[in-house]
């Protein structure tokens, strides 16, 4: 019963790295960069979703829709600003860039709500949980929720991706920027949207992260964005069903190896086994295997 | 395009004027001028780095001009992205044939109708699989699995979904067999005789000179000869550049 209880959670550890990897792997995908600031968005997305809650008295859901808005414009206003401007620059330049964006995000949280930790309201997300076995396993209303959300997201995300106008043109700017641009596709708004996308998905992951593990500071959103981009690369960078299997698996790895191998091991036999993987399939699980032509 | 019957028939639908662009440092193309015609197939012959690509690609808006001005149908382009050329009017095969890889030949036949209203696509899918039944057999398979020759096509279709008033096709010939270069060239053709005004560049200078009405000849960025096809192909300086002869 206890393996089945640690199954869940790090199902649902893994559904937040799933979400935040998608962000990643969109990014990566279509504006072929690494945006290292997209962990910090969920740390915003979080404080957003706090201070509308506790401060400005909006209710839960609403709270997480302020959160999801101020993010998504966050996300265009960042690419906009910080990496538009760099569209032909070396990748180097790009890369030095955003993980300057997220030093920024962090220093401009800190002077606003300083250093000391908040308590995230649980009433943000308050469902009932589930028992099973007669009482045996009990799986939280957050730990639930966020499993489904993750699966929603996934769907959603491939209809969109697979079925819309702006999604097929999503497909085509990342495969080939300037076969797109001769279809008419306008590549720098294609870029926004997924931006947009990706940001509120970190808010959503922001939310399920802070009703998960309610204390939350400035650095709330490094250490889960480093693990999502783990997740991503893990996966196959670039690939929606990558970023999903990328981070189930490094949540149950992660869950699995504090419960039986060791606490403070946990991280580090996460990364040994994204080593392992990139080592026997450097693409990833689901990546494409990219041949350059010649 | 028969809405464009009150401009004078005698101004080109195309009409480039002492176009110079540079890689950087390195001077591509050096003013050059040319015309293009409602209904003709003008191509541009030259060696290899001789400025053809670089001009068709100036032409499509992905590449900055330094100087010179492009005007399409009477309304100057020069400046416009190349996201918005295709909203003009004018579409660009490009050389290798950029098929989208991971989508079907139905889909990227829809992207190519991109700046299209959706119940319009429908029809000018109709038209184009009359025109490539090879297609139509193929329309559910991913394009990267198609053949060198059928990715050419599938690239044209995809070019003719916007209905461009100005078709520019970049070395359609390149890698393919020789039976597939008749092929492609029968299918240049075809658009022709429907009424596709189309500029093409070709290293095949005998293919391209017995499919046009007119030529311009490019060497180093410079137009060193131009006029009739058919005069072109019979000239000794263009026999011995560029026909081996």
């Amino acid at each position: 019963m206890d393996f089945l209880f640690n199954l869940v959670n790090g199902l649902s550890l893994g559904s937040i790295y799933a979400i935040i990897a998608l962000g990643y792997t969109m990014v990566y995908g279509i504006a072929k960069m690494l945006n290292f600031a997209h962990g910090d968005v969920i740390m915003v997305g979080a404080y957003i979703s706090f201070c509308a809650f506790q401060y400005w008295g909006l209710p839960p859901l609403p709270s997480v829709l302020a959160a999801m808005i101020f993010c998504t414009v966050l996300g265009v206003f960042i690419e906009r600003l910080a990496y538009r401007p760099l569209r032909s620059a070396t990748s180097l330049a790009v890369l030095i860039t955003a993980i300057g964006m997220s030093y920024l995000l962090q220093n401009v949280a800190l002077l606003i709500f300083k250093s000391d930790p908040k308590n995230y309201p649980g009433q943000i997300i308050d469902l009932p949980g589930l028992s099973l076995f007669g009482g045996q396993l009990k799986i939280s209303g957050v730990t639930l929720l966020t499993i489904i959300a993750n699966i929603v997201i996934m769907i959603l995300l491939t209809l969109f991706i697979n079925r819309t106008k702006l999604g097929k043109a999503m497909r085509c700017v990342s495969e080939d920027r300037g076969a797109a641009e001769l279809m008419g596709i306008s590549v720098n708004r294609t870029i926004s949207v997924t931006f947009a996308i990706g940001s509120a998905l970190a808010a959503i992951a922001g939310v399920l992260l802070c009703s998960a593990y309610p204390i939350f500071d400035p650095y709330t959103g490094s250490m889960p964005g480093i693990k999502a981009f783990t997740a991503a690369v893990f996966g196959g960078i670039g690939s929606i069903p990558g970023a999903m299997v990328g981070g189930l698996l490094l949540g149950v790895i992660e869950i699995l190896g504090r419960a039986y191998i060791s606490t403070q091991l946990a991280d580090a036999i996460v990364f040994a086994v994204l080593i392992i993987v990139l080592l026997v399939k450097p693409s990833g699980l689901l990546g494409k295997q990219v041949r350059e032509k010649v | 395009m028969s809405e464009n019957t009150t401009r004078d028939q005698n101004l080109p639908l195309l009409k480039v004027n002492d176009l110079h662009v540079y890689y950087g440092a390195i001077h591509a193309v050096k003013g050059i001028s040319l015309e293009v015609h409602e209904g003709e197939i003008v191509t541009l012959i030259g060696a290899n780095g001789a400025g053809k690509s670089t001009t068709l690609n100036t032409i499509a808006g992905l590449l900055k001009p330094r100087q010179g001005s492009i005007v399409l149908g009477g309304v100057p382009v020069d400046g416009t992205g190349a996201s918005k050329m295709v909203y003009k009017g004018l579409s660009l095969c490009p050389e290798g044939r950029r098929v989208f890889q991971h989508m079907t030949v139905r889909e990227n036949l829809e992207m190519g109708a991109y700046s299209r209203p959706k119940e319009e696509i429908e029809a000018s899918l109709a038209d184009v699989f009359s025109r490539f039944p090879r297609l139509k057999e193929r329309e559910k398979q991913i394009g990267g699995t198609l053949s060198g020759g059928e990715q050419q096509m599938l690239a044209m279709a995809r070019a003719l979904m916007s209905k461009p008033k100005l078709m520019m096709l970049d070395e359609p010939s390149m890698g393919l067999a020789p039976i597939l270069v008749d092929q492609i060239f029968g299918i240049i053709q075809e658009l022709h005789e429907s009424g596709v005004t189309i500029l093409l560049v070709e290293q095949n200078a005998q293919m391209a000179l017995s499919v046009a009405d007119r030529a311009y000849v490019l060497e180093t960025g410079r137009i060193s000869m131009s006029g009739n096809a058919a005069d072109l192909l019979q000239n000794d300086d263009v026999q011995k550049a560029y026909l081996g002869n």
